[in-house]
């Protein structure tokens, strides 16, 4: 569990995949990938177990948000673990493109 | 948050696929990330606090854009149009400042003091075969300078805006998508790397992973041939480079691009006249006004292809009206028409452009924030919007003229003239005059083979507008001065004018 302050980055503990905050719910946020806790892009994953149930995979340059759209998530680099805030998982956010101005 | 990490996603999603051509030579997304590192190695090591370019576009422009933010280093585009005197005035701002330019200003940069300057040939050829050191992690402070850029000062002394990365990033996380591009897209881009349009243009389509097709002088037949040769499907011009690209295709049934899906404008005011007579041109392309400041890390409204074709099939005239305007605002962004105290306007009411939002600076190098506390940023762009949000800009609240206590918005006065069959260009400013304090003075440029006198354009003002609206002097010149991006010089005009009334 851990401060998500917008513009900084985790890293799943079971899998490559980093991703970037975007937002997040001000205090402690038990986000997690392949089921077990994100952790510091600094840190070391430490042995933590990969869980079936969260295996979908994250794919690059693509964002998730949770239910009530608070929490929103960039993927920087693609891994294997899926996403989810405690047990919900996250959906993939689906922006309408903006047309191209520069 | 760094632009790098915007590049750093490209090169692991495409590193194969082209990311900029110029010329016969490209680089691909891989190959910028490569060359950003070696680049960013040598800055650190020279110790070098900036990384300024002074050239036209070229392959260096993207890799010291990166270099800079992978080394830590604000990067600042210089205006290759300004004289020695002038470069050395803002080289004074920004040193120790490590310099890539072309050849002719080497001499002429390398006896300033604290300026280590390289030749963008030599500059690219070390960051190409160089890669980048293990070690050197760039910052994700969000709070790092990304870009130094300096304003183009139509209203007065050039200052440096100050972008951050995290107003850069947010503008591009919040309106591009990523890797959104297909291998066969190609953006053009024809604006100068000094301006604000030329580095997003750049951002975005890394993020996008579209390929650039850099043109670095622009006139209107290059950029057709180019348009052309690489089969661009999108672009960005200024008003300007619009209107002299449809006089050269003055006489033909369409343009003859079949690949142009977008093309988009702004950096301007659009006349109406050029942008209905090019949707005509370039029937199966989609226009996009986008309208944003330096200070703004760029586009901060879009009128968009929906719009363009809904106002100009309109028979409404209040929505036939939308394509002077430049749109809505982004999602991000938040909008608010101000009077000169600062309280809120309603719809139709003109006031002074505020607006907020992650990808809003407002800052100046060495000077206060001009953000309000709440974030609200005064743009000094005077405007309204309609009753359906749409956005109409009517110029710098700096060139009002105000006449015997009356406020006179220029932009609505030339509008007007516009409209006149013999008028091709106008410009309106305030000046001096004993009795009012300042009069409204009119310079005209004619259609060719047409012709209309002073009289006849007075009256024709004064019979659609207030008869204090109305110019004092009517002038006749042979053109008006622009700046190389398509901005009126209205102080140049201004003393123009005084001098001939006087």
């Amino acid at each position: 569990m851990a401060q998500l302050k917008a513009g900084s980055r985790v890293k799943s503990a079971v899998c490559n995949a980093e991703l970037m905050v975007i937002a997040a719910p001000a205090g402690d946020v038990d986000v997690r990938c392949g089921g077990a806790p994100m952790i510091d892009i600094g840190a070391d994953g430490g042995g933590a177990a990969f869980d079936p149930n969260f295996k979908e995979g994250v794919a690059l340059g693509k964002r998730y948000v949770n239910e009530s759209g608070d929490l929103e998530l960039l993927c920087t680099k693609p891994g294997e673990g899926s996403l989810s805030f405690a047990d919900e998982p996250l959906k993939l956010k689906e922006a309408k493109p903006l047309p191209s101005s520069d | 948050m760094n632009l790098m990490m915007l590049l750093e996603m490209a090169s692991q999603g495409f590193a194969d696929r082209v990311a900029f051509t110029n010329g016969d030579d490209t680089l691909s997304y891989g190959e910028l990330f490569s060359a950003a590192g070696a680049a960013a190695a040598a800055v650190k090591a020279s110790g070098c606090e900036q990384l300024a370019v002074l050239d036209v576009s070229s392959l260096a422009v993207p890799i010291s854009l990166f270099a800079s933010a992978w080394a830590g280093v604000p990067f600042v585009p210089l205006n290759y149009r300004l004289t020695d005197s002038e470069i050395e005035g803002l080289a004074a701002q920004i040193t120790p400042a490590y310099f890539v330019s072309g050849d002719e200003r080497v001499d002429a940069l390398s006896k300033l003091p604290d300026v280590q300057v390289t030749s963008r040939n030599s500059f690219l050829e070390e960051a190409r075969s160089g890669s980048p050191p293990p070690d050197l992690e760039w910052s994700m402070d969000p709070e790092d300078i990304a870009i130094l850029l300096f304003t183009s000062g139509t209203t007065g002394a050039p200052k440096a805006a100050v972008l951050r990365h995290k107003h850069m990033v947010s503008y591009i996380l919040g309106s591009v998508e990523f890797g959104g591009a297909d291998e066969d897209h190609a953006a053009l881009v024809c604006v100068p790397p000094y301006h604000i349009a030329g580095i997003s243009a750049i951002a975005s389509s890394v993020f996008a992973a579209r390929r650039v097709a850099q043109l670095p002088n622009f006139d209107a037949e290059g950029w057709l041939d180019l348009a052309r040769s690489e089969k661009a499907t999108n672009a960005f011009v200024v008003p300007t480079m619009l209107s002299r690209i449809i006089d050269v295709l003055e006489g033909s049934e369409t343009a003859d691009l079949p690949h142009l899906r977008a093309l988009s404008y702004g950096g301007g005011k659009m006349p109406q006249s050029v942008i209905e007579r090019a949707m005509k041109l370039f029937p199966s392309t989609d226009f996009t006004n986008a309208y944003g400041l330096t200070e703004t890390s760029s586009t901060i409204c879009l009128l968009d292809p929906d719009d363009h074709r809904a106002a100009a099939s309109s028979n409404d005239p209040a929505v036939r009206r939308r394509l002077t305007s430049v749109g809505r605002p982004l999602p991000s962004i938040e909008l608010s028409i101000r009077d000169d105290e600062g309280k809120p306007l309603p719809a139709g009411e003109r006031g002074e452009i505020y607006v907020r939002g992650e990808q809003v600076s407002g800052e100046y190098l060495g000077r206060a924030s001009t953000l309000a506390s709440d974030g609200w940023f005064p743009t000094r762009d005077g405007g309204s919007v309609d009753s359906e949000g749409y956005l109409f800009v009517e110029g710098r609240i700096d060139d009002v003229i105000v006449r015997g206590g009356e406020n006179m918005s220029p932009g609505e006065i030339e509008d007007v003239l516009l409209e006149h069959p013999a008028v091709s260009d106008a410009a309106v400013v305030g000046i001096p005059d004993e009795q009012w304090g300042e009069a409204v003075a009119a310079a005209i440029v004619l259609k060719e083979g047409t012709s209309a006198d002073a009289d006849e354009l007075k009256s024709w003002v004064k019979q659609r507008l207030r008869s204090s609206r109305t110019p004092q002097l009517v002038a006749f010149r042979d053109e008006l001065p622009y700046n190389e991006t398509g901005k009126l010089l209205r102080r140049v005009v201004r003393t123009d004018l005084g001098v001939a009334a006087s």
